[in-house]
């Protein structure tokens, strides 16, 4: 992923601060650098689920380390954006597992119904497509991820009312109740 | 033979909260332990049972256990690997989505054994729901005095906490996984020495799977002993399968090992038979980093005894007619399947998921990927199916970790079963234009095209 120098606005809220303090006491003092990967979700959640270098200088502030033990954490692992993405992102899971069971077809019906191809965002910037690699849902296929949830057993109608659910306000990617 | 240890109560309603999970003898092995036994007779009870590690490699748990180095004096952790990311494989977060308290308990009591004070769960980043019902059952489990200072007057103290990944395959290698809680990124470290001497943060450590951790409250409340009577020589024990692909009854089953491969395909008790009763094509028993096996090597060995789920009996005949019993990622594939496709998206995925340490595994399935695609898509040659050979046998025991085994794998036992798909890739591009090739028209319809030739 290209590095983005799209501005970002940066605002530790108290309430993430206190989340911070949380993570950062699970580690001993002198190992707080351990709270990294945590922490990065955190602060990629609460702002618009992407780190802009200027973030991530920030993060290596909190954590009394140097940015450039953020940065290479941030480009090892794909479950940090280092560019803005739509409000939605789909994750088609496209392993074997999925693909023998449509996933393919499916994330081809949903590039083509929202008019963009894998990888891209809607111009409204609505929703971003990305095929990625297992998602661990293999007996549940085809599957998505969206925010902190997987969509499983999904076929077109389903895909259908998921957009509409999104374009109506009712998803929220972080703080869906507990399934039972 | 559908005996439960695991999933036994996995259907009680609320069983998710420590009051229900408690109601239903939750806890007890960490009162037993605690109460009545020696962190050493934990350790000897685990090494009778004879368990195994869960996580796919399948070595001792007790003797893992017995390696860590307590002559030092460092602190000690435990920590358990719940990077759950091997294709097929998506057991261990059922166990965790739906009894929580069920890992905790045993992160308890083995911590005890082995003498820790500061243990982890390392869960995969995109599991985020599951790390947050981890989070409140260790909430739970603080509150009600399981975990913290002082647990139950004895004088211990263990604090355990959950640590989230970010997508990234190799986390699951064990040293890979102790950089990651480490703040790092995910490169697998050169042993020795091993983590049972310098693992997180340099102090001794030890890694499990989180089916091996879950199994020991059972373990130490009925012994060890009880546990080796139960599945088949070596292979005791239960063991959770996740089956996917094109079975009619995908999900997790616990099974108890030396149950029949046939029984646990064909019962309506496990998979049901094949979705839309199409034929069965290929399985691959234990994550997709096992040997593919073709139709006539899955229910039956070589030799034309049955084929078992144990460690022992999946792995008869070596790599040449066998395969392994892994994670217990059980992929069924049907004749609609092309092989020369699923190959190509497994390399895609090794590719992916390299960490770039080691040349051979970074560039090499790079190079797998390269050319399986250019198979799949008509522009093979002849020659391709040799190089893919030699890239793989190049691979494979050339890497600081095993991800290079597990690309290569897949590619080897993928020609040494499948050579004439290979061979029809190459020879009739215009046949496999669409990707959908074998939905439309199966390869066994058209197999005859292609002259056998010898396999390698």
């Amino acid at each position: 992923m290209e590095i983005s120098n799209a501005h970002q606005e940066i605002n530790i809220t108290p309430e993430l601060q206190a989340r911070i303090d949380e993570l950062l006491g699970h580690y001993p003092d002198d190992k707080k650098k351990s709270a990294l990967l945590p922490v990065l979700h955190e602060v990629q959640d609460a702002h618009n689920n992407w780190l802009s270098i200027p973030l991530q200088d920030k993060v290596a502030e909190i954590l009394g380390i140097k940015p450039i033990e953020v940065y290479e954490v941030v480009t090892f692992y794909t479950m940090y954006n280092q560019k803005p993405i739509g409000k939605f992102m789909f994750e088609f899971c496209r392993t074997s597992c999925c693909a023998v069971r449509g996933a393919e077809s499916l994330m081809d019906y949903t590039c083509e119904k929202l008019g963009v191809a894998e990888g891209q965002t809607t111009a409204d910037g609505m929703f971003t497509i990305v095929g990625v690699e297992c998602l661990g849902a293999c007996g549940y296929a085809p599957m998505l991820q969206l925010g902190d949830y997987y969509y499983e057993k999904l076929d077109r109608p389903k895909m259908d009312q998921l957009i509409e659910d999104c374009r109506a306000g009712k998803i929220d990617l972080h703080k869906l109740a507990i399934r039972e | 033979m559908a005996r439960k240890i695991l999933l036994e109560h996995a259907n009680v309603p609320g069983i998710k909260t420590y009051e229900v999970y408690r109601q239903h003898g939750g806890y007890r092995s960490v009162e037993k332990a605690l109460k009545s036994m020696t962190p050493d007779e934990v350790v000897e009870e685990v090494k009778t049972s004879g368990l195994r590690g869960r996580g796919g490699a399948g070595f001792p748990t007790g003797m893992k256990w017995s390696f860590i180095d307590k002559k030092s004096g460092k602190p000690r952790h435990l920590v358990c690997n719940a990077d759950e990311s091997e294709p097929g494989t998506f057991k261990d977060r059922f166990l965790m989505e739906y009894i929580p308290h069920l890992l905790i308990e045993g992160m308890i009591t083995s911590s005890y054994a082995l003498g820790c004070n500061l243990s982890y769960i390392y869960i995969r980043g995109e599991y985020m729901w599951v790390f947050r019902i981890l989070e409140t059952a260790i909430k739970e489990a603080y509150a009600a005095g399981w975990l913290g200072k002082n647990i139950m007057g004895t004088g211990w103290d263990l604090d355990l906490h959950v640590h989230c990944g970010a997508g990234a395959y190799i986390c699951g290698e064990e040293t890979a996984l102790i950089e990651s809680l480490e703040g790092k990124r995910g490169n697998p470290r050169i042993k020795p020495p091993f983590p049972a001497v310098s693992g997180l943060w340099a102090n001794p450590t030890v890694v499990n799977n989180v089916e091996s951790i879950a199994v020991v409250p059972w373990i130490v409340n009925n012994t060890g002993a009880e546990y080796a009577k139960i599945g088949i020589g070596r292979s005791t024990g239960t063991k959770l399968i996740s089956a996917s692909g094109h079975c009619k009854n995908p999900g997790v089953y616990e099974i108890e090992l030396g149950l029949s491969v046939d029984e646990f395909m064909n019962s309506d008790e496990y998979l049901g038979g094949m979705m839309d009763d199409r034929p069965l094509k290929a399985l691959i028993p234990g994550g997709s980093s096992v040997p593919i096996l073709p139709a006539n090597l899955i229910f039956k060995n070589a030799e034309g005894g049955d084929r078992l789920m144990s460690y022992e009996s999946l792995s008869e005949g070596g790599f040449a007619t066998g395969s392994m019993l892994g994670s217990g990622g059980f992929i069924v594939y049907n004749d609609t399947t092309c092989v020369v496709r699923n190959t190509w998206n497994f390399s895609r995925f090794y590719h992916h998921e390299s960490c770039g340490q080691c040349s051979p595994c970074r560039e090499g399935t790079g190079w797998m990927e390269k050319v399986l695609h250019r198979i799949e898509n008509g522009h093979g040659r002849e020659e391709d199916i040799e190089l893919l050979w030699d890239i793989q046998r190049k691979i494979e025991g050339n890497t600081i970790c095993p991800l290079g085994d597990a690309a290569a794998w897949p590619v080897a036992a993928a020609i040494r079963h499948f050579r004439d798909e290979f061979e029809y890739h190459v020879r009739f591009p215009e046949k496999i234009k669409n990707r959908d090739h074998f939905v439309n028209e199966p390869f066994e319809k058209v197999k005859h095209l292609v002259a056998k030739q010898a396999v390698i």
